[in-house]
Order: structure tokens, then sequence, then C-alpha cells
């Protein structure tokens, strides 16, 4: 599905990433645990595409080179990228723009475009195995909406747009146990043989709830440890110190 | 990512011209000229003394200059003052005897005149140059004593109405463009709304200028009496020329006791090309007087086109508990500038005004809101409203606030809030992220940006409008 090797990226000169290597099957599950600056968020920016960073090393996504396809096309493709700090963006009604964003992703997949009505039952499906009040839907794209509000919605689209490639940045952050198991419900349900997920987080709590196949720590831009779930608890333990 | 369609897409799509033979006054501005216009007018004396008047008074006035976009001088003698189809000398008596290529011409910018074809609910005006060629829907109008019919013919059929109310809201004496407007005004449309009458459709004029050298000088007029209701659109486009070509319009809006007019225009004059080359000027005055109390006038504006959009459509409230109202978007490209917003001038007691603009600036354009809000002594009790957002994208290009605000009497409030903001990298990622390109990302998030105002035109240009805002900040950003 995946495949990074020697990944290097530097924002300003400043480089960030320093070779990191990842392969990821279909149908597996990888956490991306590092401490606060080791680069995880560089990493989700990167794969999904993002201007501004210079990037060399090789980027392989169902076996096509990644460096040079846009953020759209990317999206389009099937990766998909729950965000840390989803943005406001007033004016714009949710349930709208989900649409929009789906028919574009069906679109380029060659198929065929939902009208309203199809697609709000499917969106009325989903919101509801998340527990989500629909009521949020109506309202303006992530404004005001509550840090567990945010995030249920990055997990709403992740299950709307039927992503192969599913990455969590610190999906876990800011929200209470509750919201957790919702999230992690909603990963959960979604997890199949063909799927790949990359869950970026700072601490092991949502790997309770989300048992990866596979756990790498970044640490300074690197991979210093790659293990299985075991990995996640002993770091719980250790600290990122104890690691090195 | 470098999205090369872009630059290929930056087309104006209302460009062409269309190939037709015209009659056309002396070049130049003289007597002689107003004599030409108002005898192919065929109109009373009282007409003609009046146009004169204003020629006489425009030869002691000169061009303002205060504006913040400059330009060069304008040749007044190198222009022609009335342009026609051939044609249209013996005004077609029916749709069946406009010349084909009208028809076409309409059909190409989306607008059917044939009336079977029409966009549901809307009677449309067609001016073409400096006749109108067409208005539809007129007898069902009719039916109801609404009266929608070229200005040129009201001047002839409704010298009444006409003379107590023409130059009312903008007296020929008002300053340069409405006196020269006065001069040699050359059609437009008339809208007189009877008492306790809703309009039931939406009016609608289209402005199109077709030859070159030609000035567009428009007038429109409308009259909402006690109690009664309309909406009225405007929209506009020229071809690609790459001379200047002056717009100088006056419309003049009468609300009575209790009547309520919505104006709403979409302004699409071709803004010049990529490096500012050609364009409309689009000098406008527009002006409503809510005469009567209770009465209200509201001004919705999507100003996207013209080389340099100069205009503040206004309101005078006069009546005791009148409202104001103006909605602006003013988005401008490339080279384009706009100086634009509103004056609300309270008078009567109780009186209420709001203002939500918001000016959008890419490429290397200005865009500046001047505003006036003034509360006289004895309009006690009221109230305004401003909001102005300005979003900037890129580094090159310029926003201004000006508001001017005078407030005379103790009772009354105004407000203003004002921001000015980038289009956020954050917000352009996320919608990239989630599959939308660049263009329909931008497109996107300045429509949230305008929603308070779309949200005021009528459904049918609603539409529209929306995908004007993205039209026009195509290559933006890449």
């Amino acid at each position: 599905m995946l495949s990074i090797k020697n990944l290097s990226a530097s924002i300003n000169n400043k480089e960030i990433l320093k070779g990191v290597n990842i392969n990821i099957k279909p149908g597996e599950l990888h956490a991306i645990m590092g401490p606060n600056g080791s680069g995880k968020s560089t990493l989700a920016n990167v794969l999904s595409g993002r201007e501004g960073y210079k990037v060399s090393g090789e980027l392989k996504y169902q076996g096509k080179n990644l460096n040079e396809i846009s953020i759209d096309e990317r999206a389009q493709k099937g990766i998909f990228l729950a965000f840390q700090y989803p943005t406001e963006i007033p004016g714009v009604n949710t349930r709208n723009f989900l649409k929009t964003s789906f028919n574009k992703v069906r679109k380029a997949q060659g198929k065929k475009e939902l009208d309203a009505l199809s697609f709000l039952k499917i969106l009325k499906e989903k919101s509801n195995e998340l527990g989500m009040d629909e009521k949020m839907l109506s309202r303006q794209l992530n404004v005001g909406f509550s840090g567990g509000e945010k995030k249920k919605n990055e997990i709403l689209q992740m299950k709307i747009l039927e992503p192969n490639l599913v990455i969590l940045d610190e999906t876990d952050s800011g929200l209470d146990i509750d919201a957790l198991k919702i999230v992690a419900d909603g990963v959960n349900s979604s997890r199949n043989d063909k799927k790949s997920f990359l869950v970026i987080t700072h601490y092991q709590r949502l790997l309770n709830f989300i048992k990866p196949d596979f756990v790498h720590v970044l640490a300074d831009g690197k991979i210093v440890k790659s293990g299985t779930s075991e990995l996640a608890i002993q770091l719980e333990k250790t600290g990122y110190k104890g690691i090195n | 990512m470098k999205n090369q369609d872009l630059q290929n897409n930056q087309e104006y799509k209302y460009g062409f011209t269309t190939d037709i033979e015209n009659i056309k006054a002396p070049k130049g501005l003289s007597e002689e000229t107003i004599h030409f216009i108002s005898k192919i007018k065929k109109e009373p004396k009282w007409m003609l003394d009046w146009r004169l008047k204003a020629f006489n008074r425009l030869k002691k006035l000169k061009e303002p200059n205060w504006q913040k976009p400059k330009f060069p001088k304008i040749n007044y003698q190198d222009l022609y003052y009335y342009s026609a189809p051939k044609s249209m000398k013996d005004k077609p008596k029916s749709l069946d005897e406009i010349d084909p290529k009208l028809i076409e011409t309409y059909k190409k910018l989306g607008i059917p005149l044939n009336e079977q074809k029409k966009l549901s609910g809307v009677a449309v005006d067609a001016v073409f140059d400096s006749v109108s060629v067409a208005t539809t829907f007129k007898d069902e109008l009719t039916k109801k004593g609404i009266i929608f019919c070229p200005i040129s013919e009201a001047i002839q059929k409704h010298p009444e109405l006409v003379k107590k109310y023409l130059g009312s809201v903008i007296p020929i004496t008002d300053h340069y463009f409405a006196t020269l407007n006065s001069a040699v005004f050359t059609d437009g449309s008339f809208v007189y709304i009877p008492p306790n009458i809703k309009c039931p459709m939406e009016l609608s004029t289209y402005f199109r200028i077709n030859a070159s050298e030609t000035g567009q000088f428009e007038r429109t007029l409308i009259i909402a009496d006690k109690g009664s209701y309309v909406s009225y659109l405007e929209g506009c486009t020229a071809p690609m020329r790459d001379e200047n070509q002056l717009h100088a319009a006056n419309v003049e809006l009468v609300a009575l006791d209790d009547a309520e007019i919505k104006y709403s225009t979409v302004q699409n004059w071709y803004p010049g090309d990529k490096n500012g080359v050609g364009g409309i000027y689009n000098f406008v005055t527009k002006r409503g007087a809510c005469r009567g109390k209770n009465s209200k006038i509201s001004w919705t504006q999507v100003e996207t086109g013209s080389a340099i959009t100069w205009k503040y459509p206004s309101c005078i409230l006069q009546g005791d508990n009148s409202v104001g109202e103006f909605y602006s978007i003013a988005i401008t490209n490339n080279h384009q500038k706009a100086d634009t917003g509103t004056k609300m001038i309270h008078l009567g007691k109780n009186t209420k005004s709001k203002i939500i603009s918001k000016g959008i600036s890419a490429g290397k354009a200005d865009n500046t809101y001047r505003g006036l809000v003034d509360i006289g002594r004895k309009a006690l009790n009221s109230r305004n409203y401003t909001q102005c957002d300005s979003l900037l994208m890129g580094n090159k290009c310029g926003a201004h606030t000006i508001p001017y605000i005078r407030n005379k009497n103790s009772s009354s409030t105004i407000e203003h809030e004002a921001t000015t903001s980038k289009i956020n990298e954050d917000q352009l990622f996320y919608c990239n992220q989630r599959g939308l390109n660049q263009e329909e990302a931008v497109s996107l998030i300045v429509n949230g940006f305008c929603k308070d105002v779309l949200q005021q035109l009528p459904m049918e240009f609603a539409v529209e409008a929306q995908k004007l805002v993205g039209i026009s900040l195509e290559g933006s950003v890449g």
C-alpha cells in the first residue's frame, strides 16, 4: 500500500525528517509514536502532499510515485488525513462540504456522483454510527465545534470517503474518554483487509482501543525502534527516553 | 503544486461581439448630439429641455477626483453617445420582429427573450447599447397595473410619472457623471408598482455594451407606490476590447409609505485583460429615497467585472421608521480597481440602516470600501450597523476601508465592525485534502466569506453569482 524509503523533509532549511523507512501492507495498522517535535505531523503533511516542504527519498503509494502528485489528486486516489487541528471554514455548510468532497472523490474514481437524497441517506447512517447530532451538520464547517465534535467530524469524513490509506494525526488529542471510544470504534469498524492505517499519536492511551499491527517510534526525524503492540506498552512504562 | 489549467481558464466568457449594423449619433458631446438622441427617441419638448439644462450645467462641472483609483483623462469628444442596431429604428412590435442576431446574442448570454423559454418567473428588459430591445411578460404585468417598460417608452406614455419622479432622487445638478447621464441618457428601464400591489415576479434588466467607442448611459427609474413591493435585478456584460469604455448609469428608486424595493445587481462588465489593458469604467450613480413612512430599500450588489468600479448605491431615509440596507460583494483581480460602498442618510425618526460589505482582492488589484453614515439632528432613535470584511489573496493587492460617520443626535447609535484577513493556507490545505482542487477550494472559501451577501440575492441569481465569484478569482492562487 505505502512504501516510504529514506524519506527526508525540510522546511525553511531545517531538516525535520532524516531518512524515514516504513512499509505498510494492505489491511495493516501502523502506529507512529514519538515525543513532541520528533516530526510526526510533518510526516502526515508530507504524505498528504502539503506544500512548503523540500522532500527527498522514495514515497510509493499503490506502486506509484507520490512525489509528483498534488494534494487533491492524492485525496482522490484514496489517501485521507484526519487532521490534528481541523480548520474552521466560515460560511460553508458542513453537509454541503461533505457532499462536494464525496462527489469529487467518487467522480475521480470513475464512480457515479450521487444526488442529494442518496447522499443524505449515507450521511445519516454514518453520522448515527458515530452518535453525532445531525444539527451539527447544518452548521458552518468546524466553526464553533468543540474539540470532540471536530474530531468526530473527521472520522465521519473518513467513513464517508472510504479511503484506502488513512492517516490519523493525533486524533486522540483533546478527547475525553467517551469521545475517544467513539472515535476508536469508528476506526475499528472501518478496518478490513484492504484498508491501511497510519495512526500518529503521542500517548499509548489510544492504542488500548485501537490495536496496531506494528508500532514505530519516531525520534528526531528517524524511526528509532519498531515492534508490535507490545512496544507501545513498554513505552508507556519507560517513556521515550527509555528507548534510546 | 501547479495548476496550469488555471491560466487557460481566464478567458472572459462574454467577450464576443455581435456583428450588427448600427445607427450612431455624431461623435462627441454637443447640443447637436442631445438633439439627435431626443429626436430619435421621439421625445416631447420638456424632455429635450431637461436634457439641455443638464448639458448647460455640465459645462460648469469638473470630474470628481477624490476617488482612490485614478484613470487617464477621458476624451468626451471621442465617444459615441448613441448607438443602436439598425433594425431597431422602427421599433419591433413583438419578439418575432426582432433581428435574429440580437436574439442569438442574448441566447449566448443566457438571457432568453422568448417568453416560453424564459427563466421561471422573471420578466426581462434587455438593453443593447443604447436601446431596449425587448421586454417580456408585459401583458401579465399590465393586468396588475404594473408598468415595466423601456424608459424611452415611459417618457411618451407616462409623462406625468416620469416628470414627477425623474431627477427627484438624483438631481440633474448632482455631480459630473450624473449630470452627464441626465444630458445624454439613452435607454434603461422604468418600473411603476401601483398601491398595495406585490409584483408577482422578479423584474430584470440586462445591459449589454456591444459597439466600440460607445459609452453606455442608461437610466433606470423605479417607483413603488404605497404598500407595494418589487424585486428588481440587473445584469451586465460587454465584449473584450483593448480600449476602455465608459458606463455612467443613473438609477433612481422611490419608495412611498409602507413600500419596499429590493434592487440586486450582478455586474460583470469586461474587466480588462491580465495586464490591465481595456475594460469598462463603471461610474454609476445609484440612489434610493425611502420617501414614505415604514418604507424599505435594499441594495444587493455583486461586483466582479469592470476595470474600475466606482459607485455608492445609497439610501435617503426620509420617512419615519424607514429602513435602508446595503449588501455588497466587490471582487477585484489582476489590475482591477474598485472604490465602492454606500451612503445612508438618516433624516426621519426611528430609521434603521444596515451595511454588509465583503471586499475580495487578488492579483495586483485594489479594493476600497468607502461609506457614509449620516444621522441627522431630527432622526431620533435611529440605528446603523456596519460590517466591512476584506479578504486578501496574495501579497500584491490592496484593501482599504474608509468609513465616514456622522451622528447629530444623542438618541441614535452607530456600530461599525471591520476585519481584514488573508486567505488561509490551512483552509486551502484542508479542502485540497478532501479532493477539491485549488480553484474549487478558493471558490468554496470565498463563497463562504460572502455568504451573508449571497443569501440576499433572489434564488435564480444566487447560483449564478456563486459561480461568478469562483470564476472571477481563477488563477489568483497557484
